[in-house]
């Protein structure tokens, strides 16, 4: 048991180093971390990684990558975060609806796309969650019908929601209804679609965080080719899985203020008697439990890299961390607002610590404990396909997508 | 990243698993359980020794294998999953684990060899009283080689050879060793809330004492030698805690209530669910206490600390949920589950509750960051 390189690692390691090191930015890209401003700089660096091998290292040669496995992925991943590179606005594109290209659309298709997503050059989005449907993506409902002229084509109609990156996609895939007359799972086909279409509309978001990194996205008589469809007819369930399968690969986990950045403002908050916060012995156990937790998860992530090191497939405990992480930044954030008692309540950055941090984790921990599957759905895969107790009963299951009971 | 157990400690654990699955079933916990005048299961104490596992750590020239710590804490889990009945912590993770830090050439001599091959049993009293253990709570004093004074509660004192003992000698705190049928001690059965595990009051009235280690560091080696039971406690309540999830799992797929298995209710699921991500957050901490242990790391106090917090707090959940997810049946001598309940509270407490360790691993953190800075 140890936390070194094999040979083979050691000597990738050293060949990554050295190529960042030629060729890594050597100083940040300015401002939004959702794109905006970066997105040039983001383009580049991506375009450069491609030319090398390095933008999607497991990708066969082929396509573009190195052939390479996991573990080279992961040991790319952080030495690459030494140098300050630009955000990857690529991710979601690469990692989910780019393989569910390579898989269901036929060559010309996976031609015409693979390479200038792996450069940068054109940017994807997901569009599966609803107004309507969030953990429940199944329950789809924006509406895919074959063109009355008997082209082929097919008119779309609808709305999708929590868009990430749609703002500035160049492309997304999107599950649709196109049979409410069979049972929900059944009744849906996936497409690819161009967002720059003038059926498509994006629309900002403004969370209650105050920022606006996702979209709503409107479709309004958008015409699609079949050539356009991902899968059979009917099979966009299917497909989504697919899709599904590569999301823990590309969802991150909790970032913000850590148990670190608590101790320090605390020994230098007036406590219960004046003296330093960081005295009080009811802070001081929330610290000790925090710490765990951070390191549970921290060892828990060697424990997953140790497993494709090896050759393995993780186990299912490298699913555990979105439920710890989220709710630690809503209570350590929480703890460090109410530590800093009255003026707690200032959001400031000019005048609250960190830059108002700790206000910011209270703030943005709510969107975090539902993206990528909410705490509640978690703890149901947790239960069904790791511990292998009963899928929830479904009331939907067998009645015609039409006929389900829905609310507002 | 090679952060687990190799392919041979796996084995060892598959192997330990059967030969405990076989050798200790819950009816014979239960005989030491129900009978008072047992304190421990002798014969699977025997058949443990002749595994090898007591001295699985101690180096082969004082009869041990010699095989590392890490060996230790894979047979730690397999003990802890099937709540054995016998004194393997007080001997091994306390008594060796302190001669091999702190003994003179004489000592190792004349007691590893001993402990590994089950000839004696250990035990480490430090606790004179309610509260938290600190070099004022300490009473018991140490003249002319004698010590006097009260240890309560002792784990494994009613059947112990050889006791560690905290005490002042002029003022200052030493670790001793004592052997209990040298004269000069009274021993008492107190009543514990785990009687798989028994416990006394140790009564010293001039019994023959041995300093181990320097006079004045009782009390900082005690500290090490706990962070090392830390450890490998943690495994046991690993064990245990997934030993208790398996329990609820199985249960809940059986039980019907409504018309439907209670598994497949999100209530249900959602508890079960929490005892995985506490358990997993265990052992991962429990392994970074290992990788620590084994390295001897300067790491080790605040992994420890970690990985001790994590154990307790796991198989506390994990042992008073597995009851809930029962019910009724849950709550009855005759299951099992007050068995895993009972274990949890006497390792959360035996080297000190978790309060007092989240308390140590704020202080290590803040030295730690105090000489970054």
């Amino acid at each position: 048991m140890d936390f070194n390189d094999s040979p083979d690692e050691a000597a990738y390691r050293k060949q990554v180093q050295d190529w960042l090191a030629a060729n890594a930015p050597k100083a940040q890209a300015g401002g939004d971390p959702e794109g905006g401003d970066s997105l040039g700089a983001s383009k580049a660096w991506q375009a450069k990684k491609a030319a090398a091998g390095y933008a999607c290292i497991t990708w066969p040669k082929e396509w573009g990558g190195q052939g390479g496995t996991p573990i080279q992925t992961v040991i790319f991943g952080a030495e690459e975060a030494k140098h300050p590179i630009p955000p990857n606005p690529f991710q979601i594109g690469l990692g989910m609806c780019v393989p569910t290209v390579m898989t269901f659309a036929d060559d010309e298709t996976k031609k015409r796309f693979v390479g200038p997503a792996l450069r940068g050059e054109e940017i994807w989005c997901q569009l599966f969650s609803e107004p309507s449907g969030g953990s429940d993506v199944a329950g789809s409902r924006t509406k895919a019908e074959r063109a009355p002229d008997g082209s082929g084509d097919w008119i779309i109609n609808g709305q999708k929601v929590w868009t990430t990156g749609a703002q500035f996609s160049d492309f997304g895939i999107v599950i649709c209804r196109t049979n409410p007359d069979v049972p929900k799972h059944k009744g849906l086909t996936m497409f690819w679609i161009d967002m720059h279409d003038p059926g498509v509309e994006v629309k900002p978001i403004h969370q209650m965080s105050g920022g606006s990194g996702f979209n709503e996205v409107f479709f309004t008589d958008l015409r699609v080719k079949d050539s356009q469809r991902l899968g059979a007819e009917g099979d966009g369930w299917k497909v989504s899985l697919v899709t599904l399968m590569n999301e823990r690969l590309a969802v991150g986990g909790a970032t913000g203020a850590g148990w670190a950045q608590f101790m320090e403002i605390a020994r230098k908050t007036p406590g219960l008697d004046g003296g330093s916060a960081l005295k009080d012995g009811a802070l001081r156990e929330k610290l000790a439990d925090w710490y765990v937790q951070a390191e549970g998860l921290k060892h828990t992530r060697n424990r997953t890299m140790t497993a494709l090191s090896r050759g393995q497939t993780p186990g299912p405990e490298s699913s555990i961390g979105k439920i710890i992480s989220a709710v630690q930044m809503q209570e350590l954030g929480n703890a460090a607002i109410e530590m800093l008692d009255q003026y707690g309540i200032i959001n400031d950055p000019e005048l609250a610590p960190l830059h108002a941090g700790f206000q910011g984790s209270v703030m943005f921990a709510p969107g975090l404990r539902i993206a990528g599957g909410t705490d509640e759905i978690l703890r149901n895969i947790i239960a069904e396909r790791v511990l292998g107790l009963p899928g929830d009963i479904r009331v939907d299951k067998d009645i015609p997508f039409k006929d389900m009971p829905t609310g507002r | 990243m090679n952060f687990d157990f190799s392919d041979d400690q796996k084995f060892l654990k598959s192997e330990a698993r059967k030969f405990l699955e076989a050798n200790c079933p819950t009816t014979r916990v239960r005989k030491v359980l129900d009978d008072d005048a047992q304190g421990h299961d002798a014969d699977l104490w025997k058949a443990v020794a002749g595994q090898g596992w007591l001295g699985a750590a101690i180096p082969e020239e004082f009869g041990g294998l010699g095989l590392g710590h890490l060996e230790l804490c894979v047979i730690a889990e397999e003990l802890g999953r099937v709540v054995a009945p016998i004194p393997f912590a007080s001997t091994v993770y306390f008594l060796a684990e302190a001669v091999m830090l702190a003994g003179d050439a004489d000592q190792k001599a004349r007691l590893l060899p001993k402990i590994a091959a089950g000839e004696i049993i250990g035990c480490v009293a430090s606790s004179e009283g309610p509260g938290a253990l600190s070099a004022a709570t300490v009473q018991a004093t140490v003249a002319d080689g004698k010590l006097s004074g009260v240890k309560i509660p002792v784990t494994d004192g009613d059947i112990a050879d050889v006791a560690l003992v905290l005490a002042k000698e002029g003022g200052k705190l030493g670790l001793y060793l004592v052997e209990l049928a040298a004269g000069g001690v009274t021993r008492e059965a107190v009543k514990t809330l785990d009687p798989t595990r028994d416990a006394a009051k140790l009564t010293f009235a001039g019994a023959p004492a041995q300093r181990l280690g320097a006079a004045g560091e009782g009390l900082a080696l005690l500290e090490q030698v706990l962070d090392r039971a830390a450890v490998l406690l943690s495994f046991e309540q690993c064990g245990g805690a997934d030993r208790c999830l398996d329990m609820a799992k199985e249960y809940a797929l059986e039980r019907y209530a409504f018309g439907r298995v209670i598994a497949s209710y999100q209530a249900i699921k959602h508890k079960l669910a929490d005892i995985y991500v506490k358990n997993e957050l265990a052992r991962s901490n429990a392994y970074y206490g290992a990788w620590a242990l084994n390295t001897n790391a300067p790491e080790l106090p605040v992994a420890a600390s970690a990985a001790r917090i994590a154990g307790s707090e796991a198989f506390w959940f994990a042992s008073k949920e597995n009851i809930q997810t029962h019910g009724g049946i849950g709550f009855t001598w005759e299951m099992d589950c007050h068995l895993y309940y009972r274990r949890s509270r006497q390792l959360s407490l035996v080297a000190g509750a978790p309060r007092v360790w989240k308390e140590r691993l704020v202080s290590h953190l803040e030295r730690r960051n105090a000489a970054a800075a």
